[in-house]
């Protein structure tokens, strides 16, 4: 019923999908930064698709299983091993009691989220199993895994075990390996779009940023060209989401992510769309990244798609193992 | 009032566009709104925040797209829910607000603590007594919580103590501190960085995730500090 951390990695932390109704209380939403394909391999493994899992950020995890469970993962091009096998993204696998799964290299991309059946069981603050990294609470200890850490699992569901050892079905590529070298990010306008000169709304459009090695969960720092204001009046701090790009008096714009502070004062000059969170929690130190703009109720659009395909595959997968 | 998106998954509404010249006036009015979109119960809609001038919602649109069977026009049909919940005068009966006592938060203003007190004084050209004085005569409300969980940003700073940040944020400030950010005042709930002038320290806790509710104030509550001894605040924050 546990899990035995022999090799944290780089940085690891125990993820579910985030804490809603508590930013009132100035708390972040948290959760895996592709909260989505933290969906899609709780489903292909049959779990509850909210079950927590760890998110790896750049490899070099080692886990030991106890027991024997089915684990899926989605995410950047990482090595992945059960024992000596290669796993590859978004198939169901299961590993045997003793046996161990390795996270290694990270090819490109930045992250992945490993689902396991049962799910990480640590227990829930304030709603959510999710580790707060900035203000230390919730998920395992309220902080990033360490070597010999010992994690609890919850009990296995039902679960369509694989026929053979790694499962021949999987989920639409795109879902489950979402990193692309020199991502586009698509952005409805922020509320301060009107406050930026026009120079700064084209060069938003028309060239690449660089992602600042000075980033992390709470958001992604561009160097680039800067984005200056034709006012410089001080705002009002209104609230700010993950997908918010902020951009401070230096005219380096930040693309805050899941773990980013509740309120902010910086101007809003646009908004990542949901559904491109997947692509932009990929993004590592000295890659290239650019943006172009889409209507609100285009990125309402892709987002209903998206869920209806989510759907149609959930169908899909319990029809298999009916 | 003005509706803007924010993102594809939430909204601001504005109620106004200034906060400095009235602040008690702006802070009843967001939090009428903030009440009245409560008790709404719109369809979709997650979780609700106030600040200062606005209170942000935010919603699934998937929810919402089923509420109104289209994919369409999403952002247009919240925002028509929300102008009808803040226009309903017979919601506003039942969400008046609950006169709220007056929290009270002891602060130690000890040299130890107070590790901008100086800076302070000098800015307000006062003794440090008197910035003391003025600090823990006046009343402030919260006009905001965030930042970091539990961080009041307090209105209400008596003029003359309004003190400029510092340049270089601190790295970490002890959780319990008592700051002043430019107009402001606030209290840093967790062990944190921070740009704010130190004056001093609460033992109580403002913020507890294990505890319900998990945190001491709330958006539009009133605060005053209570000026305490070091042994009060030794006794207080239970050490020997």
């Amino acid at each position: 019923m546990s899990l035995v951390v022999e090799r944290a990695g780089f940085f690891t932390s125990v993820q579910d999908l985030g804490r809603t109704s508590f930013r009132e209380f100035g708390v972040s939403s948290g959760g895996a930064l592709d909260c989505f394909g933290l969906r899609v391999g709780n489903l292909l493994i049959g779990n509850d698709e909210k079950a927590a899992g760890l998110e790896i950020t750049l490899g070099g995890l080692q886990l030991r299983f106890e027991d024997e469970r089915i684990v899926a993962w989605c995410g950047g091009e990482f090595d992945v091993r059960v024992g000596s096998t290669s796993l590859p993204a978004g198939h169901a696998c299961l590993v045997g009691s003793g046996e161990n799964l390795k996270f290694g290299a990270c090819k490109n991309g930045c992250r992945s989220w490993l689902s396991i059946s049962g799910g990480v069981h640590v227990e829930p603050v304030l709603k959510s199993r999710s580790t707060d990294l900035r203000s230390n609470f919730g998920g395992f200890k309220g902080r990033s895994l360490r070597d010999g850490d010992v994690l609890p699992l919850g009990l296995r569901p039902g679960s369509p075990a694989p026929a053979k050892v790694i499962s021949s079905w999987t989920a639409p590529h795109g879902w489950v390996s979402p990193a692309k070298r020199e991502p586009v990010l698509r952005f409805v306008r922020g509320v301060d779009w009107s406050r930026f000169n026009a120079a700064s709304l084209q060069r938003l459009t028309s060239e690449a940023f660089t992602v600042s090695p000075d980033s992390d969960r709470m958001g992604a720092r561009l160097e680039g060209p800067e984005l200056k204001r034709v006012d410089v009046s001080d705002l009002i701090s209104e609230v700010v989401a993950p997908g918010t790009i902020q951009v401070p008096p230096g005219g380096k714009p930040i693309l805050l992510l899941g773990d980013c502070q509740t309120i902010g004062g910086y101007p809003k000059i646009a908004h990542v769309i949901t559904v491109d969170f997947g692509v932009a929690a990929q993004l590592r130190a000295d890659d290239h990244v650019r943006f172009s703009e889409i209507s609100l109720a285009d990125a309402h659009r892709l987002l209903l798609e998206r869920e209806r395909q989510l759907e149609l595959f959930r169908v899909g997968l319990s029809l298999r193992t009916s | 009032m003005e509706i803007v998106p924010l993102g594809d998954s939430a909204l601001i509404v504005r109620v106004r566009n200034r906060f400095d010249d009235k602040p008690e006036e702006t802070l009843d009015k967001v939090l009428l709104v903030f009440r009245q979109l409560q008790a709404a119960s719109i369809p979709g809609v997650i979780e609700l925040v106030p600040a200062y001038t606005s209170v942000a919602v935010f919603f699934d649109p998937v929810t919402v797209a089923k509420a109104t069977e289209t994919s369409d026009k999403l952002f247009d049909w919240l925002a028509t829910r929300i102008r009808a919940a803040v226009a309903d005068v017979a919601g506003q009966g039942h969400t008046k607000r609950s006169v709220s006592r007056t929290v009270e938060i002891p602060v130690s203003y000890d040299p130890e603590f107070a590790v901008d007190l100086d800076r302070v004084a000098q800015t307000a050209e006062l003794s440090p007594g008197e910035v003391i004085d003025l600090h823990s005569a006046a009343e402030y409300r919260v006009a905001c919580i965030g930042f970091v969980p539990g961080f009041p940003f307090l209105a209400g700073l008596p003029k003359k103590l309004a003190t400029p940040r510092r340049d270089v944020p601190r790295k970490e400030i002890p959780p319990g501190s008592v700051g002043i950010g430019g107009a402001q005042t606030g209290i840093y709930p967790l062990r944190s960085p921070g740009g704010w002038n130190l004056i001093g320290r609460t033992p109580l806790r403002l913020f507890d995730p294990e505890r319900s509710p998990p945190l001491l104030l709330r958006a539009g509550q009133r605060v005053r500090f209570r000026k305490i001894t070091r042994d009060e605040f030794e006794s207080l924050s239970g050490n020997p």
